[in-house]
Order: C-alpha cells, then sequence, then structure tokens
C-alpha cells in the first residue's frame, strides 16, 4: 500500500479522454517519476491529485484518506506540496516573506487571525525561513524581491516554500523545463540532498531523461491518458513499448 | 394582459439604452479586454451632441421689427436664427425642429474621433496594467469628462425636444383590439427602439459580414494568435474603440428627448450597464442586448403598483438583486464564454 | 513601544503630532490677511480631514493590502451614520454608545455585503460591491423611508424618547452631541497677536480615535495578518497550494474596513447628527478609492495624506473665485492677466472636481504608489543630487534595499 493511492481515474474534457483508467501507487519515501510524450496527460493527472481537477471516476488517496472533493488548501495541509512548471510565487513580497508564510501555514493550519502579532516577533517562524533559505543557497538574496530574481532562482525559493511545509509528498512539474545544463545539475543534487536528508516521498513529472534517470527509483510511463509501463528505470530503459510511444509521436 | 403588454412596451427604450451602452463597453472589453469606467461618459458626450446642435442651429442674430412694440412701446427687438434667414423661414424651422435626428450625423465623427483619441492617448497605455487599474482612470477621465461638460452647459438638465412631427403617443391598444388610451406609447420611444435595433444590429452585421469584423471576431477569441499572423491588430482595435464610442454616443444622441441631459446621466447610467454586461456574460455581445432588454423590461414589470404592493422597493433594486443572483450562480452570466475574466 | 519598531515609532509619533497639532498647523496665516482663506484651522474641516482619513485608513486595509477594489464601501459609512443618529434619537446624546453601534452595525453588515462579494474576485467583485452599494442608497431613498427619513435625511426632533437623557433641553431646543458631558461642539479659541487658533472638543476626539485606528491599520500590516492579505494580492493560486484559506483572510479585512468606514460614518453623525442617503451613493465610495489611490494605496500613511489632500483642496480650491485670481496675478499686464485668469479659472471654484480628476489620472498612470511615492521619488532624487556634489559619482555599488513594505 503506497503513501499515494490512484485507483481507475477518468478524466474527459469534452470529447477529449484526458485520462482513461490511471493506476498508480507511490511508494513511502521514493521517488517516483511520472514520464510521456506531449499530451500523454500527465500534468491533468497531477492537477487530479492537487484537487484542482475533480476525476470524472475513481478515486485518489493519500497516506489511507481520500482527497477528492477536497479543495487546494485542505489536501496541501494533509502533507502534499506542489511546485509548478513555470514558478508560483509571491512576486509582490521579499524573498524571506515569501518564506515566512509557508512557515506560518505549516504551524498555524489554514487560517489564523494573528492581526497583532509582529512577524518580526515571530522568532522561531523566521529562524526557520533564514535556516531554509541558507540551505538552498539563497541566504544572500534574503531581502530582495521575488519577481526580480533570476528563473532559476524563483524555482528554488518555490522549492524551498514548499520543502519548509516539510511535506510528505512533493510533487514536481517538470522542474528543470527551460534551465541551462547546469542549473539542471543544481537541480538534481538538491533533489538528491532532500532525498537522502528527509522522509519526504516524490513524485516528478518530466521531460528530460537525464534527470529523470538520476532520480527515480520507479518510472511510469503515461501514453494517451493511461500509463502504459511501470517499473524501474533500467527495465524502462530500452524497453520497446516506450520507445514506440515516444517515436509513434515523433513520427 | 393589457397591463403586461404596456409595461414590455416601457421596458423597451430603457432596455435599449441599456442594450446599446451595453454593447459598446462589451465591445471594449472583448477585444481590448479593458475594462471602462468613462463608458458612461460617452453616452452622456453623445446626448450633448444634441444640445450641442440644436444650440448652434438656434444661433440668431437680433433685427428690430418696427411693426411691432414691446411693452414698453420701443420697437421689438426679434430673433432670427441663422438657419431660418439662410434657407428661409420653413426649411430654417424645419431644420431646427429636426435637431436632434440630425445630431446623429453630426455626433457620428465626434464620438468617432474621441473614441480614437482616447484610445491613442490614454487607453494603450493600460492594455497590459491590471484591471483595477483600467478601471481607476477610466473612472478619473469620466470625471473630467463630466466637469468639462458641466463647465460649458451648466449642471441643470437642458430639455431638448423631438421634433414635432414625434410628440404625441401611439395608441397600440386600439390596434391589438383593446379599449382605447390603455396601450399607449409615445412616438419618439417608439422611434428610439427602432434605432437602436438599427444600430445593434448594424453592429452585428458588421462584425459578421466584413474582414475587419471578421478579424475583430478571432482577435477577441484569441489575440495572440491573429497578433501572430502579422495582422496589425491594434489598428484594428483602435476603430474598435471609435466604434464603441460611436454606438455610445449615438445611443446618447437619441436618448436627448427622453430624459433630458445633464452632466451626471453617464455616471447614472454607468453602474446600470455594468450590471447589464455582467449579468449578459462579459465579452458576450449577443448577452449583452438581451440582458439590456431584459433587465430594462424587468425594471418596468417590477415599478407596476400591483408588483410594488406586494414587495415593497422592488423597483428600486431588481436590477441589482437580478445581478447579484446570476453572478452568484452563473459566474458566466447568461452567454459569457468560458475563459473570459475567470479567476 | 508597543510593539512597534523604531521606523513605525516615528511614524506614529509623527501622526500624533500632526495631529495634535492640527489646529495650529493648518492656521498658518494671520486671521483677517488675504492670506487667511487658505487657513483650513476651523472644526469642521478638521473633524473631516480626521474622519475621512479614518474611512480611507480602512479602505486601504482591504484595496491596499488584498488588492480588492470594493467601490461601495460608503454604503458602511451610511450605515454607521444612520444608526449613530438612531442611538441619539432613542438612547441619550453621548456619542460612545452611538459610535459603538455603528460599528457593530457596519460590521454587521459588511460581514453579510462581503460574505456575498468575495464569491467572486476582480472586476465582477467590484460590480459586485457596486451593485449592493447602490441598492442599500435606492432602499434608503425609498422603501426604508421609516428608518432613513427618505430625501430629508434622519434628524433629531424635540419629540425624541432618548430614554437615557432628555428630549429636549430647558430651553426647549434639541440637545448637543457630548461626550460624558463635553459638548463636541465646545471650541475654545486662542488669540496669539494676529493668529487665532480654535480647539474643538469634537475636532480633538476624531482625532484621538484616528491615531487609534492609524495605530492598529500600523500592527495589521507588519502582522502575519497583513503578510497573508499582501500574499492574497501577490499570488492567490500559491497561498492555495501553501495551504491556506484565501477566503477567511479577505473576508475578515473586508469586515475591518466596513467597520472603520461605519466608525467614520459614526463620528460624522456625532459631529453633526444627520445622515441622509447621498452618504451611500456610489460616487461617494468613489470619492474614498480617489483618496487612498491619490495617497499611496497599500502604504500606511498614504490614505491620511490623501483625505487631507483632497478635503483641503475641496474646501480652498472651492473658495478661489475670478476675483482672487485677479489679485494673484495683478503684477501681470492686464492682458496677461486676463488670459491667465481666463485659463486658470475652469479649474478652481466649481471645477475643483475637473482639476481632481485629471490629478487623480496623472497618479494613477504615472505614480501608481501615489504621493507618497512622489515623495519617496523626489527625496531619492534629492539625495542622489547632494551625493553627486560631495564625492562625485558613488564607485560601490549599492543593491537597491527594499523595505519590507512602504511607508
Amino acid at each position: 500500500m503506497g503513501i499515494l493511492e490512484v485507483k481507475g481515474v477518468n478524466k474527459r474534457f469534452g470529447g477529449l479522454q484526458a485520462l482513461g483508467d490511471v493506476n498508480l501507487s507511490v511508494a513511502e519515501n521514493t521517488v517516483h517519476a511520472i514520464i510521456g510524450p506531449n499530451g500523454a496527460g500527465k500534468s491533468t493527472l497531477l492537477n487530479c491529485l492537487v484537487g484542482k481537477l475533480i476525476p470524472d471516476t475513481g478515486s485518489v488517496s493519500f497516506d489511507g484518506k481520500s482527497v477528492l472533493g477536497r479543495t487546494p488548501f485542505e489536501i496541501n495541509q494533509m502533507g502534499i506540496s506542489r511546485v509548478f512548471q513555470t514558478p508560483e510565487i509571491f512576486g509582490d513580497l521579499t524573498v524571506f516573506e515569501n518564506m515566512v508564510i509557508p512557515a506560518f501555514a505549516r504551524r498555524d493550519g489554514s487560517f489564523r487571525m494573528h492581526a497583532f502579532e509582529s512577524v518580526s516577533n515571530e522568532k522561531d517562524i523566521c529562524i526557520k525561513a533564514e535556516q531554509m533559505l541558507v540551505d538552498v543557497n539563497m541566504q544572500d538574496k534574503i531581502h530582495m524581491h521575488a519577481a526580480a530574481l533570476s528563473r532559476g532562482d524563483k524555482r528554488r525559493l518555490e522549492m524551498a516554500m514548499c520543502l519548509l511545509q516539510e511535506p510528505r509528498l512533493l510533487l514536481l512539474d517538470e522542474p528543470t523545463a527551460g534551465m541551462a545544463r547546469a542549473d539542471t545539475n543544481n537541480t538534481i543534487d538538491l533533489l538528491k540532498e532532500i532525498k537522502d536528508s528527509r522522509d519526504i516521498t516524490i513524485c516528478i513529472i518530466e521531460h528530460d531523461m537525464h534527470v529523470v534517470f538520476s532520480l527515480a527509483d520507479r518510472i511510469t510511463v503515461l501514453a494517451q491518458g493511461s500509463p502504459l509501463v511501470e517499473d524501474e528505470p533500467h527495465n524502462i530503459r530500452g524497453n520497446p513499448k516506450v520507445r514506440e510511444a515516444y517515436l509513434g509521436e515523433a513520427a | 394582459m393589457d397591463a403586461i403588454l404596456l409595461q414590455i412596451l416601457n421596458g423597451l427604450d430603457k432596455g435599449s439604452a441599456y442594450a446599446l451602452i451595453a454593447l459598446g463597453l462589451t465591445l471594449i472589453f472583448g477585444t481590448l479586454g479593458v475594462v471602462n469606467f468613462a463608458h458612461g461618459a460617452l453616452f452622456m458626450l453623445g446626448a450633448f451632441c444634441s444640445v450641442t446642435l440644436s444650440r448652434l442651429l438656434t444661433l440668431s442674430f437680433e433685427t428690430i421689427d418696427e411693426t411691432k412694440t414691446d411693452f414698453l412701446g420701443n420697437p421689438m427687438k426679434v430673433k432670427t436664427p441663422y438657419v431660418e434667414a439662410w434657407f428661409g423661414p420653413e426649411t430654417g424651422a424645419a431644420i431646427i425642429d429636426w435637431a436632434v435626428p440630425l445630431s446623429i450625423l453630426f455626433a457620428i465623427p465626434i464620438m468617432i474621433s474621441i473614441g480614437f483619441a482616447m484610445e491613442r492617448g490614454l487607453i494603450k497605455h493600460f492594455y497590459k496594467r491590471p484591471h483595477a487599474d483600467q478601471i481607476l482612470v477610466t473612472f478619473g477621465l469620466a470625471i473630467v469628462l463630466q466637469e468639462i461638460i458641466k463647465y460649458f452647459f451648466g449642471a441643470n438638465p437642458i430639455p431638448t425636444p423631438a421634433p414635432d412631427v414625434f410628440k404625441g403617443s401611439f395608441d397600440f391598444g386600439v390596434l391589438l383590439g383593446f379599449d382605447p388610451n390603455v396601450i399607449i406609447y409615445p412616438y419618439w420611444r417608439m422611434v428610439y427602439f427602432l434605432f437602436a435595433m438599427i444600430i445593434i444590429g448594424g453592429v452585428f452585421a458588421f462584425l459578421q459580414f466584413t474582414t475587419f469584423g471578421m478579424v475583430v471576431r478571432a482577435g477577441m477569441a484569441d489575440r495572440e494568435t491573429v497578433g501572430l499572423l502579422g495582422i496589425d491588430i491594434d489598428k484594428r482595435f483602435t476603430m474598435m474603440f471609435g466604434l464603441a464610442a460611436a454606438v455610445a454616443g449615438l445611443a446618447g444622441v437619441m436618448y436627448a428627448p427622453i430624459n433630458s441631459p445633464n452632466y451626471h446621466m453617464g455616471m447614472d447610467f454607468l453602474v446600470l450597464s455594468f450590471v447589464v454586461v455582467v449579468v449578459g456574460g462579459m465579452g458576450s455581445l449577443p448577452g449583452a442586448v438581451l440582458a439590456g432588454f431584459l433587465l430594462g423590461i424587468l425594471e418596468s414589470f417590477a415599478s407596476m403598483t400591483w408588483v410594488k404592493s406586494i414587495l415593497p422597493g422592488i423597483d428600486q433594486i431588481i436590477i441589482y438583486l437580478v445581478a447579484i443572483i446570476i453572478l452568484l450562480t452563473r459566474p458566466r452570466g447568461l452567454m459569457g464564454r468560458k475563459g473570459v475574466m475567470e479567476d | 513601544m508597543l510593539g512597534l519598531d523604531k521606523k513605525d515609532t516615528t511614524l506614529l509619533l509623527v501622526v500624533i503630532a500632526l495631529a495634535m497639532f492640527a489646529p495650529f498647523l493648518l492656521n498658518p496665516f494671520p486671521s483677517g490677511s488675504a492670506m487667511a482663506q487658505f487657513n483650513a484651522g476651523y472644526p469642521d474641516l478638521m473633524q473631516r480631514f480626521v474622519i475621512f482619513g479614518i474611512f480611507a485608513i480602512g479602505f486601504n486595509i482591504l484595496f491596499g493590502l488584498t488588492g480588492y477594489l470594493s467601490f461601495g464601501h460608503a454604503a458602511f459609512l451610511g450605515v454607521g451614520s444612520y444608526s449613530a443618529v438612531w442611538m441619539f434619537k432613542l438612547l441619550s446624546m453621548n456619542v460612545v454608545p452611538a459610535i459603538l453601534l455603528a460599528m457593530v452595525i457596519a460590521g454587521l453588515f459588511s460581514v453579510l455585503i462581503g460574505f456575498v462579494s468575495l464569491r467572486r474576485s476582480g472586476i465582477y467583485f467590484s460590480i459586485l460591491t457596486l451593485a449592493f452599494a447602490q441598492m442599500s442608497f435606492n432602499l434608503a431613498y425609498s422603501v426604508l423611508t421609516p428608518i432613513t427619513n427618505g430625501e430629508t435625511g434622519l434628524q433629531l426632533t424635540l419629540d425624541d424618547p432618548r430614554v437615557l437623557g432628555q428630549s429636549a433641553t430647558d430651553q426647549g431646543g434639541i440637545p448637543v452631541t457630548n461626550f460624558f458631558g463635553i459638548e463636541m461642539r465646545a471650541t475654545h479659541t486662542l488669540d496669539v497677536g494676529a493668529w487665532s487658533f480654535d480647539f474643538n472638543a469634537g475636532y480633538y476626539l476624531c482625532a484621538i480615535i484616528m491615531i487609534f485606528a492609524f495605530y492598529i491599520s500600523l500592527r495589521i500590516f507588519r502582522s502575519p495578518f497583513g503578510l497573508m492579505l499582501r500574499a492574497v494580492k501577490s499570488n492567490q493560486q500559491r497561498l492555495n497550494y501553501t495551504g491556506l484559506n484565501p477566503k477567511p483572510y479577505t473576508l475578515a479585512a473586508f469586515i475591518i474596513s466596513g467597520m472603520y468606514a461605519g466608525l467614520a460614518g459614526g463620528l460624522m453623525a456625532s459631529m453633526d447628527p444627520l445622515a441622509g442617503a447621498e452618504r451611500m451613493q456610489w460616487t461617494a465610495s468613489g470619492e474614498v478609492v480617489l483618496m487612498t489611490i491619490l495617497g499611496g494605496a497599500g502604504t500606511l500613511i498614504g490614505p491620511v495624506l490623501g483625505a487631507g489632500f483632497i478635503k483641503y483642496f475641496e474646501n480652498i480650491f472651492s473658495k478661489i473665485n475670478d476675483n482672487v485670481l485677479h489679485q494673484w496675478f495683478a503684477f501681470l499686464p492686464d492682458g496677461m492677466e486676463d488670459t491667465l485668469v481666463f485659463l486658470v479659472h475652469p479649474f478652481v471654484g466649481k471645477g475643483w472636481h475637473l482639476t481632481l480628476g485629471i490629478l487623480f489620472m496623472l497618479v494613477v498612470t504615472f505614480l501608481p504608489g501615489g504621493l507618497v511615492e512622489g515623495g519617496q521619488r523626489l527625496s531619492r532624487l534629492l539625495r542622489r543630487g547632494r551625493k553627486d556634489e560631495d564625492a562625485g559619482p558613488d564607485p560601490e555599488h549599492h543593491p537597491k534595499e527594499t523595505p519590507h513594505v512602504a511607508e
């Protein structure tokens, strides 16, 4: 029984079958990659996991509890964090303030009327935020506006915000898309370190096979909305069905 | 039955005005993505085109008529409008009498130029700014425009009569077999309704059957792609703004005899037209027209005595109430498209 | 001090000083001099400065922090005024229960409107609030006449019960509003040489409440709650995926700002015990939007400055007539004098709204941070100018520091 169980999920958009009978089981404390050609339904699946979309049929459960019908913030409070394909951060706020918000969310839950405390007096929160910025090597940018960061830094900030919540499941949507090789390698190192140092399950959607094979413990290949194969990385490499799915699309 | 018919008729002229203003608002919103709080002011400017033209036409020179004397026994000064002097008394008087319809010709170039100037001078810089900024700056513009009008025309409503031919009312009841004087409807309101239908039909035909309209409709659906096709969409959007301004202006021109123009009539109509747009569905032209008439008619039904006796005050709030219910239950409005302003 | 850091304490002290010494600051010209018409230190106007200051501070908590643009805030002000006048009619002429009731009723009203309106965002939210406010305005004018007294407006009469007070004074007049016996209209005039300064009890009550209201908003801006509100403005999607529910945060902000508006309405009625429906009209809501934006939305001091600015110029500008203009330009040759008077004329006197509209458009277009941003840019420019003179161009590269919240 994995920490994340997806059973028989279907999702249609008008005439398009985006997801057809998807079954997926992600084991705790592993890195599970979901790959597949464009339009295979990877992002739709991810949206079904975090409450942005509701599947037409099927069930999604996290840690034994169903996530269906819950709002994104409730699902997040259950322990699922998501990093977006294009970084979603609080652009108008400073890097430090960006970090403080998830720290409050982790401590106080989805709403608390703390209108008369001062952010700077919440020592434990501030220390935690600063520490995490040191961990991701961004301490020198602590007072910058988040919107002014480089794309790579934005993604790092977003990842740091997610990690600060100590999620049990981290969902990554193409975390290296559009990155230079060096940045990609940095991200791989960062993710490896996260995986080794914490109790965390990572589910990653990725196009870059280099990233996938450096990180994944297990890989699911999605094609045309349905899982094609699920196996260990070394078995996926050279699997004729996978090759066909990709080449078939390319041709 | 007769009462219902009467209320429908009564709702038509107000509904026409709502529909015309909302149509312009939607054109601007749908094509340019701009929320224009100055649109009511354009309506008001149109109404003042009527006022201006009738003032211009009645510009007079004074002559002394020796045959008449005033009550002091002095020779009386007689004012003769220049048009009467130029075209002869009868034609001249007819021209003056028809000032409001003539204002249509006068208003079209004026309103289009105002629209161009507004778009090029101000709105253009706000395409990429948040909607809140657009609302704020056009709200500021609306204040400026109405203050300018107030400066030149004063704060009081200025009666601007319709041509004499259209004075009086038409007895619809007799036509349909009811007793006389049960369903009577002023001629000018009928004219206004027909006029509105022509304008609305014209705008739709223009968008439907011309290449220009096709590009604009494509732009409303997907601005970026049209831009990528190498079509200079910006120029067309400027023209759309001119068109929308003209529609609002014409709605105002013809409304002048129904409601004497005053400088804040734009603001009064603005709130209602936004409500109309929202009810019809942001970005939907048929929705704007439909909602305009629907709300106009609903409003006149709500002001029936027996309705008011059951629900006191309903006539004052019906439109807002409908808007709130629609916004909460059908966020896209009656005919709104998916993905327009959904956040 | 009071849980504020040094910079905020200074800011608060500045506001306190401005409010306390306003009777001096606003009357810089000797009475009777030609410039005396620019004095704004009379009780009526000073009261309006601070009351609208409170209104704008409250509006800023909603718009400045969350970015939700409400076009219906005047409804809360109106409701506050009506509640306060009813308190004067039924209970007593003491302003304290009136103000408290005004806040409570406006708060309840904003729970209702906020709960419904906040189900949508962006332009839809603006239109929903607009619709609610217009509805309240229309109802106050028509069916609710028993409560609002319709077009005439709600006034005190000699037959009002006033269970804890008296229906009529011994002289047979309507009693005046007071704060535990201190009459709101009580004014002490201090003459110093050619100058005269008015100290009005009502003004000081409003000023103290305004300082308190400013302090609360300061605390909210610096609190985790305020941070969440700014996060709502910045990126709701991320907030949701960070496990925070934006709804209760925005609703709380809406209610707080509604209560501020109610407080302002209650104070307005306390200074002058009548209430009319026109206070609820959407153009009145537009006015507080103008004040906040002009001063600087999202900044602390901006709304207060904006309110003061608009109310000052509304009063002063509208007093400038052609005679005054002729006096000003008298030193010029006649032809030029007349031309200048002719050119300036549309913008002053009754044309004040024209000036306001133009100013507002300029601010929205070029200075989104309002007067506060203008001041900051100016001071930065001056500082850079001075530095250039002193030491030439600065060889070190200073990364621009971004404050947590602009002042």
